[in-house]
């Protein structure tokens, strides 16, 4: 597979970091490990001016190990250039919060946190942001059933009785 | 007092309530809320202090159903994601899954998209700042604005069928070639629209009212726009010219001359003005690509082997080489001479077939229909390559991002959208921190929420 010169270029600065690469369509991906994340995003940040945060987002592959893959999405105004840095987080492990990177994150946290039960360490605030606080598990998980209801307030022919 | 001033910023929290502020919930229902949203404001006086935003009342799990249906069948839900400009979704959806297949799609379909596109990006600005100066008492400007958006919708519904929910786009090209006048109708209702937006400019531009409401208010600084991934009007109304249209180029924008207006205090104000210039450079776009573009198909042909010959065929066949005319689409008609009737190859991912045949063939023939099913149906479908793509369009509200990840089977493993005004929303608070309560009206109508793409 070839290494685009974004690649080589951060993979320089971060080689043990890395799990792996790929540039599928063009669109340069980088796998980092766990705990370097939050080093590797300030990096890209101050040193490659990744300036603006795209998207964070995160993938649930059930069935495999590590279970979720968080995504970020990066952006350069400066260069025009993006980046996608990934890494896989199990079940129960947390990662490192970026809000003090990004403001963006503090909502992306929590959406991502309200969709895939991801916990986020050090995050101010982590609350659901689109569900309401009683919703009872996490509805992007591949085993949540996409048929499932959860009113919040019982029907009102069982209020009658 | 610092010390509650920097908790308050760090978290856009209410972290506690001194003596004498008063809790009022904005919303969720609500005239000037655009959509249900809530905005829970903390006030001394009529001062807002502390605010806090929950969103999700519109939540429709748009990325949870997208999963279960095959790429094809998702299109009209993307209509329902940013319901006022519904084309530049289905557009935004439809380039996302052509990257991970490797299509590109002919260069007519790629004008086609350019026109359709910008003429949603006017309708989207007409909407916002027609509904925003309403709320503002200039009710005139609202009906000025909405009959222009008429005219609009009038020359979409001539080419697309539809008027809001309008799922023109297809994977690997759009419903429906232009309508054959559609040029001179598009450049007389383009030349009408000016016309208005010279009137609403007159009433509202230098307007002692407007100019008192909207300058000033929900200013955001450049740096906090960068750091909560602002996009479109609102970061370009900081001054940073930054448009997905320039800086990725898609289509056929870099072949295009358009400028990008920018304004320089970040208030609503400029917000305002920029919009107001975005229209004329949209019309500017349209016009060029009137003039430019092509003839030819507007969806992608069959990619991949070349199709043999009818004798060819017989003759491999006689000779008994059934081997290497087995995956080979063949063009046969029923007495081996012309090609009077459409030929239906069997659906074949090598062959990066993904064009739905046209309805008249699906009603009217059982290859057609046939053909249409396996597109569409649960496990038939088309089914791209294992991978993952992103891919940002320019939305009426800035970059809208599509983030796709494909297993190989007929359905997205992870379909994810960006919307644009979920950064802006996030960032709220910030911009209405000082002000009173009136002021959050005009800040939020610049917002220009849409509360479809907000909640997903």
């Amino acid at each position: 597979m070839e290494e685009s010169a974004l690649i080589q270029s951060i993979r320089a600065k971060i080689a043990n970091d890395i799990l792996g690469f790929h540039s599928f369509r063009g669109d340069d991906t980088i796998l980092v490990r766990r705990e370097s994340v939050f080093a590797v995003l300030k990096m890209l940040k101050e040193e490659f001016d990744f300036n603006m945060l795209a998207d964070l987002t995160a993938v649930d592959y059930l069935g495999q190990e590590p279970r979720f893959e968080v995504v970020y999405h990066l952006n350069s105004l400066e260069k025009n250039i993006r980046i996608r840095i990934k890494t896989p987080v199990n079940e129960g492990e947390e990662v490192d919060s970026i809000v003090s990177l990004w403001a963006i994150a503090n909502w992306l946290e929590r959406e991502v946190w309200d969709m895939f039960g991801i916990k986020f360490k050090d995050h101010p605030d982590l609350r659901r942001l689109l569900m309401y606080d009683e919703f009872e598990g996490h509805p992007l998980r591949k085993d949540y059933p996409i048929n499932k209801r959860q009113p919040r307030v019982a029907p009102i022919w069982k209020g009658i009785r | 007092m610092s010390d509650t001033e920097t908790k308050t910023e760090q978290t856009d929290l209410i972290v506690e309530e001194p003596s004498g502020s008063m809790m009022l919930n904005m919303g969720p229902s609500h005239p000037a809320m655009h959509g249900i949203v809530r905005i829970i404001l903390q006030l001394e006086g009529e001062v807002v202090k502390a605010a806090d935003m929950e969103i999700g009342y519109l939540h429709r799990a748009f990325e949870k159903h997208a999963e279960s249906v095959t790429y094809t069948q998702v299109m009209p839900w993307t209509d329902r994601l940013n319901y006022v400009s519904p084309l530049i979704n289905n557009f935004g959806y439809a380039m996302c899954v052509e990257k991970i297949f490797g299509i590109k799609v002919t260069e007519r379909c790629e004008y086609v998209r350019v026109i359709m596109g910008e003429i949603s990006r006017i309708v989207d600005h007409l909407t916002c700042i027609g509904a925003s100066a309403m709320e503002l008492n200039a009710f005139t400007v609202f009906l000025y604005m909405m009959k222009a958006r008429e005219w609009l919708y009038e020359l979409i519904e001539d080419v697309t069928g539809a008027r809001v929910t309008i799922s023109y786009a297809r994977i690997g090209g759009v419903r429906a070639d232009l309508t054959p006048n559609f040029k001179e109708r598009c450049l007389h209702q383009l030349k009408r629209i000016r016309e208005t937006l010279k009137e609403c400019d007159a009433l509202l531009t230098k307007n002692r009212i407007f100019m008192d409401r909207m300058q000033g208010i929900g200013i955001i600084s450049k740096e906090d726009a960068i750091s909560y991934a602002f996009t479109g009007p609102m970061l370009r109304a900081c001054g940073i010219p930054y448009d997905v249209r320039r800086a990725y180029p898609y289509h056929v924008y870099d072949q295009l001359d358009f400028e990008i207006p920018v304004g320089e205090n970040g208030d609503c104000y400029d917000r305002y003005l920029v919009r107001m210039e975005e229209m004329q450079q949209s019309m500017r776009i349209i016009e060029q690509a009137l003039e430019k573009i092509p003839g030819g198909p507007v969806n992608v042909d069959f990619e991949g082997n070349l199709i043999i010959e009818p004798p060819v065929v017989v003759d491999e066949a006689k000779m008994g080489k059934i081997a290497e005319i087995a995956d080979r689409p063949v063009d046969v008609s029923p007495n081996l001479e012309g090609q009077e009737g459409d030929s239906y190859y069997k659906v074949n991912p090598d062959l990066k077939q993904v064009i739905i045949p046209p309805k008249q063939k699906s009603y009217t023939s059982i290859e057609g229909l046939m053909n249409h099913f396996k597109l569409i149906m649960y496990g038939h479908g088309i089914r791209p390559p294992k991978g993952e793509a992103y891919v940002c369009v320019e939305g009426g509200n800035g970059e809208l991002g599509f983030y796709i990840v494909s297993d190989g089977t007929d359905r997205g493993y992870r379909i994810r959208v960006r919307p644009p005004c979920y950064n802006f929303v996030a960032a709220f608070p910030k911009m209405i921190l000082g002000l009173s309560i009136a002021d959050i009206i005009p800040a939020f109508g610049s917002v220009n929420m849409i509360g479809g793409e907000l909640d997903h």
